[in-house]
């Protein structure tokens, strides 16, 4: 890393919208790396943290796609707070796994599985308004704001996350090299 | 007392949400109705997202679904792995699989376990547990673990490690691997990774020993608080092997009573539909489970290391078993209900964890490579599993084109739903009632949750409505989507 640079802290939000947690997941896969990953970065709102909702951020890594109205108040927010904005893994970039039930009638669906499901006692759907709207597909991310980085993986690599985020404090332009691009 | 699950007069109350509940896995949030003394009228924890696996999975061919189904959590993305090739297992009439394929099947389960028990212990629950509950945000995270206890921290980074690298063996990868389908498992290990594996596993035994000598410290410590806090009777259920032994791969289900009791025993997993039902409620995307013979309000159970540890006769490996009546009798013989206990519990499952895994890695069917079995085809599926979190059902119909056509999925977190929605009740009672609220004290609801180490992305798989409007636009403000629902559209 280049030792010219001023030594302060890429401040860090990172946020799961309609993700599994996997692409944290593999965040944490850097394992002992995070120690000295550390040293050059501090989390801002994070599930890792308490900070519920971000404030200035250098960088902002989003996991998961938009499945309800508020995912898409979550993502508004960390555009507006963060400098630059990754969209991390398959769900991000295009929606995901999530993303099969996009050819699906909803009606449909809320039937199969608070009506007709198996073992219920008494069905119904579930109407409160604390529950956010659900919207009618699963959109990715870039489909509502600029993103400036896609990392492509379900999840990416750990080696790639390392790597981008090497490259970003060391000021150089990220680049995953041969490996560190896959998209299962 | 008042239940606090729905406060009789709404109107007028003050609402406090804590929203995202943090260091938790995946989405969800708790609202509190307050009046002006700030008496508590109401608590819920509500699973906030949706996502339609049980319905986008029908009609998809049966072995896309074990792969499938991990997304569902990344977290222990391989008790779906293994729970949909269980029950897949009896469609392709896989009665039996090969030991190798068993052994390798439960070697990957152990490395999930002790991965996952590493995470939710040191990553997400040791700042409440070792700065206080109420301690300053700033510190209150890993990294203030790692600044101030830095040994507990790094033991914490190198079980996770261990225990991932034990699934990328197996699996091929560290989340979503491949490695198990119907019939089997489609890969053998090497003994130059079972080699590279067995090399861990003397550091890895000790920082177990210390995880389970720290929260005994702990309990120690803060005895009667930590008995009390959030503390609710209720039954408890797992599998058990069919001798009665810990068995988090396979087994029978057993339930007791809040006092120990048994209440129902050996049944078969296939026999699940008529042992749990399950309640909706307006507020949650979340299902509310019950043992059907006792009916909804008496029925509710726990699940989770606190109730495998209590549910069983025994732990079939040695360390872990001492470890465990060394629990037992801290509470001197009574059934332990209290939230903080999970974490001990947890610690001593991940020792098992470590023991398992090296009589795995010490057993010569591990290298072998019959891989595969089969026989004639079913149409039913039905897998369970003991996942970090608790019992985990997948249930799959599948017709002669092999496409499934029904799907059914209790994850773990969702059968503690009554228990942690009790847990918080409990605990606002006691903490927040009458009193100014903090963040300190907010934070209190969220150690109760955290105890049950919920995984709210599994939980999650579930559709709902509401009678709204949303305009999802992008960033030139051009409309995207837009949706509009009322209560008769739905109907
Ligand atoms: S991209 Fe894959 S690992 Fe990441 S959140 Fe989506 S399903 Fe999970």
């Amino acid at each position: 890393m280049n030792p010219e640079r001023p030594k302060r802290k890429l401040r860090v939000a990172t946020t799961s919208l309609a993700g599994c947690f996997g692409c944290h997941m593999s965040f944490l896969d850097i394992d002992e790396r995070l120690i000295e990953l550390l040293e050059h970065i501090e989390f801002d709102a994070s599930p890792l943290t308490d900070i519920k909702t971000p404030g200035q951020c250098d960088l902002g890594l989003i996991e998961g796609g938009l499945c309800n109205a508020e995912n898409v108040h979550v993502l508004l927010n960390m555009r507006q707070k963060c400098r630059i904005l990754v969209a991390m893994g398959a769900c991000a970039i295009n929606g995901g796994l999530p993303a099969q039930r996009n050819h699906l009638d909803i009606r449909d669906c809320l039937q199969t599985v608070y009506l007709t499901g198996v073992g219920l006692n008494r069905g119904f759907i579930p109407n409160d308004p604390e529950l956010p709207l659900p919207l009618d597909q699963v959109h990715p991310l870039h489909d509502v704001v600029k993103i400036d980085y896609f990392l492509p993986g379900c999840p990416p690599p750990a080696d790639a996350i390392w790597q981008f985020l090497t490259d970003l404090i060391a000021g150089r332009t990220p680049q995953l090299g041969h490996g560190l691009i896959h998209y299962d | 007392m008042n239940s606090l699950e729905k406060a009789e007069h709404p109107a007028g109350l003050k609402r406090i949400a804590i929203e995202p509940v943090s260091r938790v896995e995946g989405h969800g949030k708790v609202t509190i109705l307050l009046d002006a003394e700030n008496r508590v009228h109401q608590v819920r924890l509500h699973i906030v997202e949706f996502r339609g696996f049980e319905r986008f999975i029908q009609g998809r061919p049966y072995w896309e679904v074990p792969v499938m189904v991990q997304r569902l959590c990344g977290i222990c993305p391989v008790s779906h792995h293994l729970a949909a090739s269980k029950a897949l297992d009896q469609v392709v009439g896989a009665r039996r699989i090969t030991p190798t394929a068993e052994k390798l099947r439960r070697l990957m389960h152990y490395g999930q376990i002790l991965q996952s028990h590493a995470l939710h212990f040191y990553h997400l629950s040791s700042p409440d547990l070792l700065f206080g509950f109420d301690a300053p945000v700033a510190i209150r995270n890993v990294v203030g673990v790692l600044q101030a206890y830095p040994e507990a921290a790094k033991r914490g980074v190198m079980l996770r490690k261990f225990g991932q690298e034990v699934i990328r063996i197996t699996a091929g990868k560290r989340v979503h691997g491949t490695g198990s389908v119907p019939g089997g498992v489609n890969k053998c290990i090497t003994p130059e990774e079972r080699d590279l594996l067995v090399a861990g596993l003397p550091d890895v035994l000790r920082w177990a020993d210390e995880g389970i000598a720290l929260v005994a410290q702990l309990h120690g410590a803060h005895r009667e608080a930590w008995d009390r806090f959030g503390t609710v009777r209720s039954n408890l259920l797992s599998i058990v092997r069919r001798d009665g032994a810990l068995d988090l791969y396979d087994g029978v289900i057993r339930a007791r009573d809040a006092d120990g009791h048994i209440l129902v025993d050996g049944i078969e997993p296939t026999a699940y539909g008529d042992l749990i039902r399950e309640n909706v409620r307006s507020w949650s995307y979340m299902k509310f489970p019950y043992l059907q013979s006792l009916g909804a309000e008496h029925g509710w159970y726990k699940v989770g290391p606190l109730a495998r540890l209590q549910n069983c006769d025994f732990i079939p490996t040695p360390r872990a078993e001492a470890a465990r009546q060394a629990f037992a009798a801290t509470a001197g013989g009574q059934i332990v209900h209290a939230p903080l206990a999970f974490h001990w519990a947890r610690m001593i499952e991940l020792l098992h964890s470590a023991e398992v895994i090296a009589e795995l890695l010490d057993d010569p069917d591990l290298l072998k490579n019959d891989l595969m079995a089969s026989g004639p085809r079913a149409t039913t599926g039905v897998g369970i599993i003991e996942a970090p979190r608790g019992t985990l059902i997948h249930h799959y119909e599948v017709d002669a084109q092999d496409l499934v056509t029904q799907c059914n999925l209790i994850v773990s977190t969702t059968h503690n739903n009554q228990a942690m929605n009790e847990a918080i009740r409990e605990v606002a009672r006691e903490y927040l009632d009458g009193r100014e609220i903090t963040e300190g004290l907010l934070n209190h609801i969220e150690v109760a949750i955290r105890a049950y180490d919920p995984c709210l992305s599994c939980a999650t798989h579930a559709l709902g409505k509401m009678p709204l409007v949303v305009e999802l636009l992008d960033a030139t403000g051009a409309l995207v989507d837009r949706r509009v629902r009322d209560a008769e559209q739905l109907a």
